[in-house]
């Protein structure tokens, strides 16, 4: 198997070594290693049960892994708690639709800027105080097109701009790596282009490790694909190398790669 | 929220363009209605009222506002009558100053409380609670402070400042409305506020709150205490406005009470647990005189609550058509 990428890669934001995670008895994931790299984006594929979305939950600590270890930006998170890595600069996203969907689409993305703004715990401001927000959201929010729905509530948006809510969301807190768990499940084949030309733009300046099913869009934007059978990696590289891996061709029984 | 979806539909009522005043209108005459009211209501029934009004206010701040039920703000309501009616007859202090100590020991008890409660959801929660405060249920019927089933008798109300006497039945009850408008307008800023904005996202979608790096229990453990200090602020004004402070305050059908107003007059509304409160509080009165269970009749009034109105009646109205014409929106 090839180790992880080339020489000339950015330098690594986010690594996992040995990596598993035990369910009562039943091993989920188990003997993960995954280097994310700046600026790249990186795809984790594999098919229904391969253990996406657990390897997920591993790296932001919403699950605690069984072995392994996880660094992020040099620094050892196996045990830290999943508000302190979001707020080291890991940031995710849900594979359900994860917005506060009874606020606005501007409050939703003023949610996350209240945080590093320092404006989260005054119980005694009026939330006037968080108007000096509005400034620095209308800017995401016109970055990524919603500009039209800025006061409608989140829940009436269509499912595709419920997504692309979500990543201006995380994109308010401006982190280091963005791990998105299938941005583009579900969605029409318009809002798959767009969400793919955002995902593109956003990494230019971080590290994107994405969940996806949709292999059309990996072949188009991944830099790096790693795939993930019964919990196990069995194929890694560009798009191209992994999708002539006669395993990878077994595990998806030839239909798609 | 579902997968797939098309565009919901907007609200299709429109608000009334005078709406915000005629709201304003309603608010001002709800408040002169208060102000007068002693000159035409029994003043002790109505003090009563507004402590339990407050009580129930302190408790939608979690329930409604957190999405936490708890079962043992009893301990709250009655620790707080207990301190503030020891602090004022035994110690001689002032109303104010023992009623801001039945505040903070609340507010102390809320700490230890949640702290040890908060990590726990739903069910848990409560039950964890409800074993808490059946824990400080038992402590103040063995500590001698409180004289166990007598309770303390015969508080003096005292001079507010040392100006103005407490006795007096029409100073008493301007005390306990300033008080209780006070506790009105702090959980308002509180709901209305950077950390209730937080609040209300965790409540909308907890792991998205904890994603986007906000640390989700110590916001939860906030509100807790919040509401545990204004339940305090309540149980010290029903010390001073009875005179006694007993067991009855701490036990957990008080904790029962207390969700059973806020839910009768409709969790996360302002104003659903302040009608809440008057109902129960109106029935208990008018049912003690007469051969009726009052218990059977209010757990009757409930049941017909749940299956009729599950909005609660501030609730239902605010989402009915003439509701959402004036511009209320209930929060859930």
């Amino acid at each position: 198997m090839a180790g992880p990428a080339a020489t000339a890669e950015p330098r690594v934001v986010l690594s996992a070594r040995g990596l598993g995670k035990d369910f009562a008895g039943f091993t989920a994931v188990n003997g993960v290693d995954l280097d994310v790299h700046h600026a790249r984006i990186h795809a984790l594929i594999g098919p229904n049960g391969a253990g996406k979305t657990t390897v997920f939950n591993l790296l932001t600590k919403f699950l605690q892994p069984t072995r392994g270890q996880i660094t992020l930006l040099g620094q050892d998170i196996t045990r830290t708690p999943p508000d302190k890595v979001a707020r080291m600069g890991l940031v995710r996203s849900f594979q359900i639709s994860a917005v506060f969907p009874h606020l606005s689409v501007r409050e939703n993305v003023k949610v996350a800027l209240q945080r590093p703004a320092g404006l989260a715990t005054q119980f005694w401001l009026p939330l006037s105080s968080l108007d000096r927000l509005d400034a620095r959201a209308d800017e995401l929010i016109e970055q990524l097109g919603l500009a039209r729905w800025r006061d409608h509530r989140a829940a009436d948006l269509s499912y595709g701009r419920k997504r692309v809510l979500e990543i201006a969301t995380t994109l308010a807190l401006e982190p280091e790596v963005l791990l998105l768990d299938e941005p583009m499940a579900g969605m029409g084949q318009e809002d798959v282009q767009m969400v793919a030309e955002i995902i593109r733009n956003v990494a230019t300046e971080r590290a994107v490790l994405m969940v996806e099913h949709n292999l059309n869009v990996v072949a188009d934007i991944c830099d790096h694909v790693t795939v993930l059978q019964r919990g196990e990696i069995i194929a890694r590289g560009d798009y191209a190398t992994v999708s002539n891996d006669p395993r990878v061709r077994t595990a998806y029984m030839g239909s798609e790669a | 929220m579902a997968g797939k979806s098309e565009p919901i539909p907007t609200d299709t009522v429109a608000v009334h363009p005078q709406a915000r005043s005629i709201r304003l209108v309603l608010g001002l005459a709800m408040l002169a209605a208060l102000f007068i009211a002693p000159q035409f209501l029994y003043p002790i029934f109505l003090m009563k009222l507004l402590a339990f009004a407050l009580f129930a206010s302190a408790f939608n701040l979690l329930l409604g506002y957190t999405g936490l039920l708890s079962f043992g703000h009893a301990a709250f309501f009655g620790g707080a009558a207990y301190f503030t009616a020891h602090a004022v007859k035994e110690w001689g202090w002032s109303p104010e100053a023992g009623i801001l100590l039945g505040v903070l020991g609340a507010a102390a008890l809320g700490l230890v409380m949640g702290a040890i409660a908060i990590r726990r959801q739903g069910i848990y929660f409560a039950m964890i609670t409800l074993a808490l405060s059946q824990m400080f249920f038992f402590f103040c019927l063995q500590a001698p402070f409180t004289h166990g089933e007598d309770g303390i008798q015969s508080v003096p109300r005292g001079h507010l400042f040392g100006l103005v006497d407490l006795n007096d039945t029409m100073n008493m009850y301007y005390f306990v409305l300033g008080v209780f408008l006070i506790g009105l307008l702090v959980i308002w800023r509180f709901v209305n506020s950077p950390f209730g904005m937080i609040l209300k996202s965790i409540r909308e979608n907890e792991q998205r709150a904890i994603s986007l790096g906000y640390s989700v229990s110590r916001y939860k453990l906030g509100a807790f205490v919040m509401s545990a200090a204004l339940a305090g602020l309540a149980g010290g004004l029903k010390a001073l406005i009875f005179q006694f402070a007993t067991l009855t305050d701490v036990a957990w059908q008080m904790s029962g009470e207390v969700i059973l107003m806020t839910l009768l007059g409709g969790i996360g509304t302002l104003l659903g647990p302040i009608v809440g409160a008057g109902l129960v509080v109106s029935l208990q009165n008018y049912l003690a005189t007469s051969d009726f269970p009052v218990t059977i009749i209010t757990g009757l009034v409930f049941m017909v609550c749940v299956l009729l109105f599950r909005r609660g009646l501030v609730g239902e109205f605010f989402a009915s058509g003439l509701g959402r014409k004036l511009g209320f929106r209930a929060d859930k």
